[in-house]
């Protein structure tokens, strides 16, 4: 077994990979925690869908796909965000609309513009991830690496400014915080974890990564801070094993690693309960 | 001149006119109690008072000496609010964030305006609890720090004691005359009549059309003040 590992620990792609997975684990559990507060929760798995959608014309349009699935997901972060802060829509019911929406249209294209032979093997690794993290290509981890680094520093300067935001716009808003800057990059950064995310986990398994540390943490800290730096742990811990089981066992990255993250759901409840 | 001014005043949304006529002045020291019933304007009042877009004629005037930043406001409590993660001096360090402008973190001094607020209100001893597991006195009082550290000069605040117990009630309202005295300024909206009675030194009284604004002691004397105590004060 470490032979197996370390033999493939032996190439620097599968390290670079690694770095690259990391890093995004750790973005989506810094958002996660703003968007599990915010009632969000839902506009992560919706977006998801979007995502999906977007690289499947970019499958079929045989354009690179970050090009137009970074730009499709950011525009319809916005517009979401924007929709649920209007309270005269009803926000779940256009959520739920633009998710299966998306998803249906997206797997349609994928079979009827078909590029490739393989069309329930392309939708599979879209969905779910892909089977080994050593097919993601070098260029691929390089613009993830360097996305999740902006992440992770708009995330820190914005830090106090989020806060505020989550915990109660009305307050923000009365006292000069620009609430609608900084839900817009909330919903950009939101956007931009979820096209990195897909690359890792697969699209329908993205708001896992989101949603399962802020509320692992949640359920044992106690401040905004702690939950913070809990779920980051939590996150890249858990996606460090994923990985590292992964690469041994040769399992599917993303629904090990979501496994993983159910596991230290589970523990933390329990150590939550008995704490009281 | 007054603090606040604002002369035939309507407002409303999308052009739909919720109150109109409104007329009154906030000068400082003020304690002023809006009071009415439910749907009458109240809230929209306090939200043109806090930059919402809601005026449709007519203008809300500020005196030079206060920056439209520098209101502290007590909202009432979210649905969000009720199991979020978060310390007590974190919410109340919140209420400095109009102080950053850029800065991405508070300074040193922000953090010992927060730390003798919390002293002040007296809850300087769970400044490292957990929000969601305090009693909604204490909650509330936690938010009033949040709100004192957002300002020097003028409070806004929304029905502070919903929800709370008749003992909390009492210490809030004394606790609220008492940042009053020390010369903030409090604009209160409440349903609490009696309560607005006894604390408050102006009142405004609107339902739609202001049916009265002036000094409590006139308000006392006013048809409109009996009209609706002989209806029953707390109904309102």
């Amino acid at each position: 077994m470490i032979q197996t590992l370390s033999y493939y620990l032996g190439f620097t792609f599968v390290q670079y990979a690694l770095i690259a997975g990391l890093l995004i684990s750790l973005c989506a559990s810094l958002l996660g925690v703003t968007l599990v507060l915010k009632r969000y929760s839902m506009i992560g798995d919706a977006l998801s869908h979007v995502a999906f959608g977007a690289m499947a014309i970019a499958a079929v349009c045989s354009f690179a796909p970050m090009a137009v699935t970074l730009p499709v997901t950011v525009i319809a972060a916005i517009v979401l965000l924007g929709v649920n802060s209007n309270s005269k829509i009803k926000g779940d019911a256009a959520i739920a609309m633009i998710s299966v929406g998306a998803l249906a249209t997206g797997y349609l294209l994928m079979n009827v513009f078909s590029v490739s032979t393989n069309i329930s093997g392309d939708v599979c690794t879209t969905l779910f991830g892909s089977t080994s993290i050593l097919t993601l290509t070098k260029s691929d981890i390089i613009l993830c690496t360097a996305l999740a680094v902006v992440v992770i520093l708009v995330f820190i300067l914005f830090y106090n400014k989020i806060f505020a935001v989550t915990f109660d716009e009305g307050f923000a808003g009365a006292t000069g915080t620009n609430t609608r800057l900084y839900n817009n990059i909330i919903a950009v950064v939101t956007a931009v974890v979820i096209v990195l995310a897909m690359n890792l986990v697969g699209a329908l398994l993205v708001s896992a990564l989101i949603i399962f540390p802020a509320l692992t943490a949640m359920r044992v800290f106690k401040s905004f801070f702690s939950v913070i730096i809990g779920a980051a742990v939590i996150s890249v811990g858990c996606s460090l094993i994923g990985l590292l089981v992964a690469i041994i066992y040769g399992t599917p990255v993303g629904s090990t690693i979501v496994v993983t993250d159910i596991a230290a759901f589970a523990v933390f409840s329990i150590i939550g309960k008995i704490k009281g | 001149m007054a603090l606040i001014e604002c002369n035939n005043l309507s407002l409303g949304y999308e052009g739909k006119p919720i109150v109109t006529g409104l007329g009154f002045e906030v000068n400082e020291g003020d304690y002023l109690c809006i009071i009415g019933e439910n749907g009458s304007g109240k809230s929209t009042l306090m939200k043109a008072l806090l930059g919402h877009k809601c005026v449709i004629s007519g203008e809300i005037t500020f005196d030079n000496s206060i920056d439209r930043k520098e209101i502290g406001y007590l909202p009432q409590q979210t649905v969000i609010q009720k199991d979020f993660p978060a310390s007590v001096r974190e919410i109340v360090l919140s209420g400095c964030l109009n102080g950053c402008g850029f800065k991405p973190f508070y300074s040193a001094s922000q953090k010992k305006t927060a730390t003798e607020t919390m002293k002040k209100l007296g809850i300087d001893d769970l400044a490292n609890r957990c929000y969601r597991e305090l009693s909604g006195g204490q909650q509330q009082r936690v938010l009033l720090a949040r709100a004192l550290c957002a300002t020097k000069k003028l409070l806004i605040l929304d029905e502070p004691v919903a929800g709370l117990d008749p003992i909390v009630t009492q210490n809030l309202y004394s606790l609220i005359k008492e940042i009053n005295q020390n010369g903030i300024t409090v604009i209160m909206v409440s349903h609490d009549m009696n309560a607005a009675l006894e604390h408050a030194s102006h009142i405004l009284h609107i339902g739609h059309t202001p049916l009265f604004f002036g000094k409590k002691e006139d308000y006392l004397k006013s048809d409109i003040c009996k009209i609706f105590s002989v209806q029953g004060g707390d109904a309102l």
